[in-house]
């Protein structure tokens, strides 16, 4: 019988995985809009568009999972998180509504095209600038008094948080143009490698200045990474990352063409795990802990056996839809 | 924390939810529609189906995307604006939208990508399948989110925890299925087929004006009437018990939608119109049937109905945006009762080709279903004020710790950007709608997305020729 502290943890990694799918997947097509304007207008624009646009739908469901559930396992946290962070979610929706209406808008209306594809792009960037700033917000601690946000406005805007909004822009941005590399082939493809071999060497920068930063903004996070014995521990997964990167430009060197993609999806999911080492078992650092957020065990439990049943299927369904558009998307015969 | 706050976060929720409801309004009823011209086009072979299906995907492409991506923000406006509502109710309402997030909207992302793009590489039976998919997932959808609001407006099944959050009692099913949710949820999918209806009806009448023998207009007209001839009535029976469940649940929200400010103990009128007039607690030039009301509600002439009069001030809605929106909605409810019945007369003359003036008003009547949607959830939410959970968490003390301005911002902008981005995609629906339907049956054997080899780019485009 699951007492409620390890339900907490169970959901903990259920909304975890969520969010990590979100990353993963809405990552690579907000990617793809945040290099929208160094893709060539025409053939390698509509390719990288149409390669994404019958997935873009079921990436970004991950997110209002990642959302709906938090609010329904951890309410206090949702409660405390999207005041604090509030202009940030704002931007962050209003930019994915841009974007999001651009893969119908841009060619539904050709003469306004080169419109939608710069609120494509302007939308991807804010949504994730936005995304980025409040993983900042969040890890460098939020003002809780009692069962509330109490902090101000613009608690969240500090040169660290404005670190992890660039950084994310670069892994997102890298993540794109990984895709693209499987996705198309000849010029285009050179040029989205090109792009990936400049992107991995900023996002491994950006990755190590987060990485660097993270413990001098609390004590606790210094304990948590350097104190012996977790250590020995915790030092495998920079090393670990090290060794993604190293095989990242290798697989580009080769001229692999799915590789990259899936090494950049491990590097993302070392510095997901980095993250968790140094949050857990806090959902506000330093504030409140899963289980001071949780949701009464019948809340959990009741979803827990909807969650154990459908996300497999849900998985299952989603793999395929990407199976039937597996390949490269090409752009010859249309119209 | 000031009213000007509260003010502010209450207009951003009716502004994003009204926008956001319309598209799957609209959604919901063309889905099944989709569903309905594939399987025609699966057992008969015939190419209106195919041209008429490849017709509606585009449309439904472009309100899909807007209804995704209001939805989005939706899921955030619980948090952004209504944190202690979030916090309190969360265990709660966030299991059922949870549900709906895993056995609805990832359904129909998922097999969306196949609708829209998919058919030359999956076969039209996967295909159909897709299909079937994504509209299961829209009715789907529409159950979890309806008892959902219903939980608010008729919450059963909870206590009240040590930390003020409402918690489940016990067993799920009485929070699910909530006393006002069977009637509420027939009312909304009705609502969505009637709405649906109206518009294939509007755009078919449309083009019938211009070209009356044009095979893709004559059948979707014919059968967007047929289904008006159903739901339309099927709806107004729908209301009529839904109406008399709320009487029995939330009989504070009768009085305001009929303008009983006194009670009636030996009868109460119908008012069919007045202006009501809070302050003196009175409905100005009404006209009134006497005792239609108290038959209508009780079936019984002579039945007492209680009025505001006999309600605590803190505990009354505002009147006349209920007394008129339920109006608005009853009013257009038998408009479209009326054209189902003009639409059925032409139909037993063997006119239904050649009634222009029926085409005309089905054009007229093409929007109304949405603008009775809207009446009618402004209804049943501001007929539910001053609470979010009905009787237990005032909408007062449900707002989140934030200033004014902030709100008053994000306000300011979701109202800029909806109406570029949802303005823009109203203007490409109606441009796709204000194409002809192909005229003949000359059509292509299987239901044409694209040349051989070609992938993923707008929805069932390229052999057509009329592409862009």
């Amino acid at each position: 019988m699951l007492t409620n502290p390890d339900l907490a943890t169970v959901w903990a990694c259920i909304i975890a995985f969520a969010i990590f799918a979100y990353v993963v997947m809405d990552g690579f097509d907000l990617g793809i809009g945040i290099l929208f304007p160094t893709l060539e207008v025409g053939a390698e624009r509509d390719q990288a568009m149409n390669s994404i646009a019958p997935v873009w739908d079921g990436n970004e469901t991950w997110l209002v999972m990642g959302g709906g559930g938090l609010m329904a396992a951890f309410p206090l946290a949702y409660a405390v998180i999207l005041p604090a962070t509030y202009p940030l979610v704002i931007a962050m929706l209003l930019g994915l509504v841009f974007r999001g209406v651009a893969f119908e808008y841009r060619w539904r209306d050709l003469r306004h095209r080169p419109a939608w594809d710069l609120a494509f792009c302007i939308g991807s960037v804010v949504a994730t600038f936005a995304q980025g700033v409040m993983l900042g917000a969040v890890l460098q601690g939020i003002h809780v008094v009692g069962r509330a946000y109490a902090g101000g406005s613009f608690d969240w805007l500090t040169p660290f948080s404005l670190l992890t909004g660039v950084s994310l822009l670069i892994g997102y941005a890298m993540l794109g143009a990984s895709w693209l590399i499987g996705k198309t082939h000849g010029a285009a493809q050179d040029h989205a490698r090109r792009l990936a071999f400049t992107l991995g060497i900023l996002t491994i920068l950006a990755l190590s200045a987060v990485s660097l930063a993270t413990p001098f903004l609390a004590i606790d996070y210094w304990h948590r990474w350097f104190r012996m014995p977790g250590v020995l521990f915790t030092a495998q997964v920079p090393l670990m990352t090290a060794i993604a990167s190293f095989l990242f430009f290798w697989s580009l060197k080769r001229g692999r063409e799915r590789l990259p993609f899936v090494i950049a999806l491990v590097m993302f999911g070392l510095g997901f795990l980095g993250l968790g080492i140094s949050m857990f078992p806090y959902v506000v650092p330093r504030a409140l802990t899963i289980w001071d957020t949780a949701a009464p065990q019948s809340s959990q439990i009741f979803m827990l056996v909807g969650a154990v049943f459908i996300l497999p299927l849900i998985l299952t369904y989603t793999g395929w839809a990407y199976y039937v558009f597996r390949g490269k998307t090409v752009t010859e015969g249309y119209h | 924390m000031g009213d000007e706050a509260l003010l502010l976060a209450r207009a951003q929720f009716a502004f994003t939810v009204s926008f956001h409801f319309i598209f799957p309004a609209f959604s919901i009823g063309t889905a099944s529609f989709l569903m309905v011209l594939e399987a025609l086009w699966l057992k008969t072979g015939r190419g209106v189906y195919a041209n008429l299906y490849r017709y509606w995907l585009k449309i439904f492409a472009v309100a899909f995307g807007m209804g995704v991506v209001s939805g989005l923000v939706m899921a955030y406006q619980f948090g952004t604006n209504w944190s202690v509502f979030s916090d309190r109710a969360g265990p709660i309402v966030g299991p059922l939208m949870a549900y709906e997030v895993m056995t609805a909207f990832f359904l129909e992302a998922g097999f969306l990508g196949v609708m829209l793009f998919g058919i030359n590489k999956v076969g039209p039976k996967l295909h159909f399948f897709a299909t079937l998919m994504v509209a299961t997932g829209t009715l789907i959808s529409a159950t979890w989110i309806v008892s959902t609001n219903s939980w608010m407006q008729t919450p059963a099944g909870f206590v009240i925890s040590d930390k003020g959050q409402f918690v489940p009692a016990g067993s799920w099913l009485p929070i699910i299925f909530n006393p006002s949710f069977p009637y509420r949820v027939v009312h909304v999918v009705i609502a969505a087929y009637l709405t649906t209806s109206l518009v294939v009806a509007g755009v078919g009448g449309w083009h019938l004006l211009r070209d009356r023998s044009n095979v893709g207009a004559r059948k979707m007209f014919s059968m967007a009437m047929w289904m008006v001839a159903i739901a339309a009535p099927a709806q107004i029976l729908a209301g009529d018990q839904h109406g008399l469940n709320t009487l029995e649940h939330q009989p504070v929200k009768i009085m305001a939608m009929e303008g009983h400010y006194q009670s009636h103990p030996h009868g109460a009128p119908l008012i069919l119109f007045g202006i009501p007039d809070p302050a003196a607690r009175r409905i100005d030039y009404a006209i009134e049937i006497p005792k239609m009301s108290s038959l209508i509600l009780k079936h019984d002439l002579n039945a007492p109905l209680g009025g505001l009069d006999s309600v605590p001030a803190d505990r009354i809605p505002p009147v006349p945006i209920v007394f008129f929106s339920f109006r608005i909605m009853v009013g257009l409810g038998f408009a479209m009762l009326g054209l189902a019945l003009f639409g059925l007369a032409m139909r037993v003359r063997r006119k239904l080709y050649d009634a222009p003036w029926l085409y005309r008003l089905a054009v007229l009547m093409g929007p109304t279903g949405f603008v009775a949607v809207i009446a009618g959830w402004v209804t049943t939410e501001v007929g539910r004020q001053p609470f979010t959970v009905y009787g237990y968490l005032r909408t007062a003390q449900s707002h989140s710790p934030l200033q004014a301005s902030a709100v008053a911002a994000s306000l300011g902008s979701f109202v800029i950007v909806y109406f570029i981005v949802f303005g823009s995609g109203t203007y490409y629906l109606l441009r796709l709608m204000a194409k002809p339907p192909a005229p003949h049956e000359t059509e292509p054997a299987a239901i044409p997305q694209r040349a051989a080899g070609i992938t993923p780019a707008p929805a069932f485009e390229g052999v057509s020729g009329d592409a862009h």
